[in-house]
Order: structure tokens, then sequence, then C-alpha cells
């Protein structure tokens, strides 16, 4: 394998509150290979945003990176002076906020916010950023001459484009999107998903995309990272991990979800409980009391985020009972034992 | 549909229209058109205990259909009844009686609750409203929310909004839409806002309540995966009109109108095997002010033909279904 684009190693990042740290995400570990994309799947607290965000640096004023590195291109990003962070924003690595269709400025031409990056971050000229601007609306598929409209004038789906424009703007080699679809019908969660990949293939740029939705990891995502409570818990190539997960929170996630190609509509389970509170972690694996397989040991001690076959790494105990662990978890009576 | 000639409906609309006047004087001056058709001449019946998904994009009208049936908007054409009476002349003690009557379960629960009451004063709230003696009250408050799955109720009555979490949240939403022991439910996106992890949690619980108390229910949402998951049957709106109604699994399995089959193509599935092909729609709704002549979803129709833009496609009986398609004209 080639080197990848991105590399995050044990990386942490609390939150710091009056009294005490909130560790958002603790000892998260996994490469975005040059041209892909990748998925952060997890639920909301899980500290996918916080960590989608560490990549470009834009965490919260009282966040700090508290250990491990992101190498990116030969230089760690957790690193790097916030000058030289900086000349990274938008020109290598651009972010798409969640909610990207509320992001837009609503007193500015979309022209104007595409002209803000292009003539700002980019240097052009005027009429070198009005080429530009012209031709990243055909790239996203939005008619030209609605660069003059502001934001209003659009569509939900429409402004997700704008926004996707946007972070297109300078060529980045990486783009975190947080959540780009998750406001949108279906309909247009499929276009704007389709045109994500082919810009990712034409462009040769990769993709992080933060999202709680399994099914759009699965429609899009060539490779997963599936986070709980702050931890990496699983990563692998999206096919394997959704046909043979070692994890039994992805496991159980599977059995949440309505499937439209299957036979009859079967019963879906539900994961009882809710994530541990952060402020006060519990001491052994965080998913234990919501996990039907959990033993002694897993409320003892964490286990660690370790390598289980060629590209599949997973932080679990049991992880080596995975065959039949998968099996007993298909099974609903398995969950609700838990409750 | 046989059945519904031998019972009277419990919900019955017929060529129901809601039109909102939008834009100012100054708009219509420049000759754009003040009238958004949000239910455009919608015609089905419901029976007692039956329900029915109401499925369409954003915008298509059928939030504005849900809240037609409970009440919170009236008519402006044609006739929406419930139990035999128009919804919208209902006054005095009827009203009150179809209040407590027909209820709607709210998209997102942290709107939907007032964040300066307690989980007791939310509940209490309908209560009050329909005049059940004070003494009932701890009683019926308690049931309400041990029948939607919070286990000890006693623990949250004395809660406020921000200190559950969604998944509780929307089950106390659902427990005080229940509290008057309604028979008629519109579930408005119930679970959009929710975790993907308790989704199938609430979910389960809509599913079991509507079952034990015999509801009738109406289930609204943009993904036929969560409405084939609660409903048999599934009305698709496009444009304020229906496109197609019939037996939800008919439809999962072979959607008949174009529209339809664009829908079900683009439910993405939990699995990594799943076809990629471009979707056979158009890209983007047209401005619902103004729709298209004739059929109103012609302009995204990959199937259209001249019939389209000069009649309006009407309704027609198609083995299970109704389809609203010039496709289907003489087919029967």
């Amino acid at each position: 394998m080639s080197e990848p684009l991105l590399s995050v190693k044990d990386l942490s990042i609390a939150y710091e509150i009056p009294g005490l740290d909130v560790v958002a995400v603790s000892n998260a570990s996994f490469d975005v290979p040059k041209g892909s994309i990748v998925g952060l799947v997890g639920e909301s607290g899980c500290g996918k945003t916080t960590m989608a965000r560490a990549f470009t640096r834009i965490i919260a004023d009282n966040a700090k990176i508290t250990h491990g590195s992101m190498m990116f291109d030969g230089q760690d990003l957790a690193k790097l002076s916030e000058r030289d962070m900086n000349a990274l924003r938008w020109r290598d690595i651009a972010f798409v906020p969640q909610s990207a269709m509320n992001s837009l400025d609503p007193v500015y031409r979309v022209e104007y916010q595409l002209g803000e990056v292009l003539r700002g971050r980019g240097g052009m000229s005027r009429k070198q950023a009005h080429a530009r601007a012209i031709e990243l609306f055909e790239m996203v598929g939005i008619e030209t001459n609605r660069l003059r409209d502001f934001p209003h004038q659009f569509s939900g789906g429409m402004r997700q484009r704008v926004a996707i424009a946007l972070a297109l703007a300078l060529n980045p080699k990486l783009i975190v999107a947080d959540e780009p679809v998750t406001a949108l019908d279906v309909i247009v969660q499929r276009q704007i998903l389709d045109q994500m990949r082919e810009l990712q293939r034409d462009l040769g740029i990769s993709i992080i995309m933060v999202t709680h939705d399994i099914s759009v990891v699965a429609y899009i995502c060539d490779r997963t990272v599936v986070m709980y409570a702050g931890e990496v818990v699983e990563v692998c190539d999206t096919a394997t991990l959704l046909s043979e997960p070692l994890h039994p929170y992805t496991m159980g996630l599977k059995n949440a979800f309505p499937d439209i190609a299957s036979a009859g509509t079967g019963t879906l389970t539900p994961i009882a409980g809710a994530p541990p509170d952060l402020v006060h972690p519990p001491s052994g694996c965080r998913f234990a009391a919501r996990c039907p397989f959990a033993k002694d040991r897993c409320r003892a001690e964490a286990p660690v985020l370790k390598q289980a076959a060629e590209g599949h790494t997973v932080a679990c105990h049991r992880a080596d009972e995975a065959v039949s662990l998968r099996a007993r978890a298909a099974e609903p009576e398995t969950w609700e034992k838990v409750a | 549909m046989g059945k519904s000639c031998m019972t009277t409906p419990l919900v019955e609309v017929e060529n129901a229209q809601l039109h909102y006047k939008v834009g100012s004087a100054a708009s219509a001056m420049f000759g754009l058109p003040s009238v958004v058709k949000a239910v455009d001449g919608i015609s089905f019946r419901l029976n007692a205990g039956e329900s029915v998904g109401l499925l369409g994009e954003s915008g298509c009208g059928k939030t504005s259909m849900g809240r037609l049936l409970v009440r919170l908007e009236e008519v402006t054409g044609g006739s929406a009844r419930f139990d035999g009476a128009e919804i919208a002349d209902l006054k005095g003690s009827d009203l009150r009686r179809f209040r407590s009557r027909s209820q709607m379960i709210f998209q997102n629960p942290f709107d939907a609750v007032n964040p300066r009451y307690s989980i007791k004063k939310t509940m209490a709230e309908p209560l009050g409203n329909a005049g059940i003696p004070k003494s009932e009250w701890h009683d019926r408050i308690v049931t309400a929310l041990e029948l939607v799955g919070l286990a000890e109720p006693a623990q949250y009555l004395d809660r406020f909004a921000h200190q559950l979490s969604g998944g509780q949240l929307q089950r106390v939403v659902m427990a005080r839409a229940l509290i008057l022991e309604p028979d008629f439910v519109v579930a408005d996106e119930p679970v959009s806002m929710l975790d993907v992890s308790v989704r199938a949690g609430v979910l389960n619980v809509f599913r079991d309540v509507r079952d034990k108390l015999g509801l009738t229910a109406i289930y609204i949402s943009h993904d036929l995966a969560l409405v084939r998951y609660v409903c048999e049957r599934t009305i698709v709106m496009y444009l304020g009109r229906i496109m197609e109604d019939g037996p939800t699994e008919d439809i999962v399995r072979e959607p008949l109108h174009p529209y339809t089959q664009a829908l079900v193509a683009a439910v993405p599935t939990p699995k990594a095997d799943q076809s990629h092909d471009p979707l056979p729609i158009g890209r983007g709704a047209p401005d619902p002010r103004n729709p298209p002549s004739g059929c109103v979803f012609r302009d995204r129709c990959p199937k259209a033909f001249d019939r389209c833009a000069s009649d309006v496609a009407l309704p027609q009986k198609v083995g299970t279904r109704t389809v609203a398609c010039h496709l289907f004209d003489g087919a029967v």
C-alpha cells in the first residue's frame, strides 16, 4: 500500500472545563488512503465531529489536542504552527460543516462568498475568481446563471452543493464533510452522494465523511471507522465491515437499520441503553454496559485497538470469537437480555 | 378497498385542497403566482385500525395533509371528514371531543415540549384541557409513560426536557399524544431527529402501541424503508397530489409510478452491494408556486410524453393500487 494521505495515530482531544477535562476523543488511530472516501460513523456525542474538526484545527477554544499525531503529507497537523495550519486550510484540507446549507451568509450573493475563498485564500484576480466560480458550479451541477443568487433562493440540496463547491474551490487534497446529507431527502441525498463520488474520482481527492447513518457509509465509503464514546472501536474496508463485523457495537448498529432490499420487514433491534458519560468514563470497555457479550474482563480492563486481519483493526477482548458472536448478535433476544 | 364500502371509514378525504396565499402585492405585480397548492385534490379513506404511510420529498405537502387531519390547518376546498363529520366545521364540545380523539406526534421532540415544564406538567396539560379530574392525573401519566416503554416512569416526572435523551423525550411526546386515548394519530417523521441506535426502539414502541390500542395512524416520512417498517399501506405524494396508493410491500417490490420508482431506488441500504445506477429522475423539484401543466411530475419524469404536458394525470385503479400516471391509461 502506498503512503496514506492522512495517518491519525493515538489522537486524543480534551475539552477543558473548569475543574476537569472531558476527553472527547481518546487514542484514535486510522489511515485515510489517497483517493478514497472514508466514513467516520457513530452516535451523537461519540467524538466524530470533534475529531473531524481537529483535521483543520478548527476545534473550540477550550479544546486541546492532548496526545498523538495527524500526519498529512509529511507534516504533523497536531504540531503545525497556527500560521502554517492556516496556509493548509481550504488549499489542502477543506471542511464542510454540519448543516452546511445554513452556513452560507444570507446577506451575500453566493458568488461573493465563493470569491472570498478564491480571492482571499487563493489570491485570484476578480476575473480569475469569476471563471473559477463558473467552473465550480458546473462541477457540482448548478446552473451558472444562479451565481448571483442569494442563499435563500436555493433549495436545501442546492445549498449543500454550493457548500461542496466552496470546499472544492482551491483544489484541496482532502475534504472533511460533517454530516453532508443528514438534513436531506432520500432523492437529494442520493444525488449529492453520487456527485461527491464522481468528483472524488475525477479529481483524485480523498474525502472523510462524518455520519451517523450506516447506510450512507455502505453506499459511498471505501473504508469505515466506527467510533463509540470517544474511541475508535473498529476500522475496516466497508464491505468487510458490513459482512463480517468484529466489534459487537458494529453488529448491533447493523440490526438497528431497516433494509428495503430485505425480503420482509423483520424486526429492528435497538441497542438498549445510552453511551457512558465522558466526564466519568468507565474503567473497562466503554461499550460493556450495552454489550450482550461483556465478561468480567471487559468491565475491568479497557481493550486496545489492534490488528485482527490485514487492514482490519478492532478494540474488543472477544474479537477472536467474532464468528460465534455474530451468529448470536443476529438474534433479537441477545440484545433484549442487556435491557 | 372492498372493505370501505361496508364500514364507514374513520378518516375520509375527498378532493381536499389546502392552498396557501404567499408573497406580497409586489410579487403579484410582477406576475408571480401568489398561491402554493400544498394539498391539491387529495382523496383517500382510512378504516378504523388502518395505518398508512404518507411518503414524499420535502415540500410535497405530506405534513400539510397530516395537519389538516388534526385540524392544525383547515381545508380551503374539498372535504376532510373524521368519523363522518367535516373536520373544519367542528365547533364547541364536538371540537373539544375531536381534539382528544385525534393527536399529532411531532418531528423534533425538543421543539414539541416546553423546556420550562417538567415532564409531569407536560403530560398533565392535555388532561387539564380535556377536563379529566385531577385525582386521576398521576395514574394516567404513569400508565401512559409505561405504555411507551419508559421503565419506572416515576423517575421522569420531575425532570425537564433537557435532562432526557432524544429517544426518551420522543417517547414522552408519544405518551402525551396517547394520554387521552385517541382513536387517530398523525406521526410526522417521529424518528428523523433521533440517533440511529435508538430509532429502532421508538419505531418498535410506535408499532406495538398502535397495535395494542387499535389506533388508526398516519406515518409521515420521506424514507420508504421506515414507512415499510410501520405501515402496510403507503400513499406517495408529489407537489400536493397523490402519485400512487397501495400496499407497501407491492410498492417496494414493484413501484408503478415513475416517481415511486425513483423514490424506491434512492433508499440506501446497510449493505455493500447496492446499485449505484443514476436515479431515474431529473434534478430539483419545480417551484411549487408554478407547477408544470398536466402531470406535475412530468418535467422530472424520464418517461414523459405528449399527453403528460396537456392532461392532468388522474388517479386510476391498477390491480391492488391507485396510480396517477398516463402510462397506465387504458391499462385496465
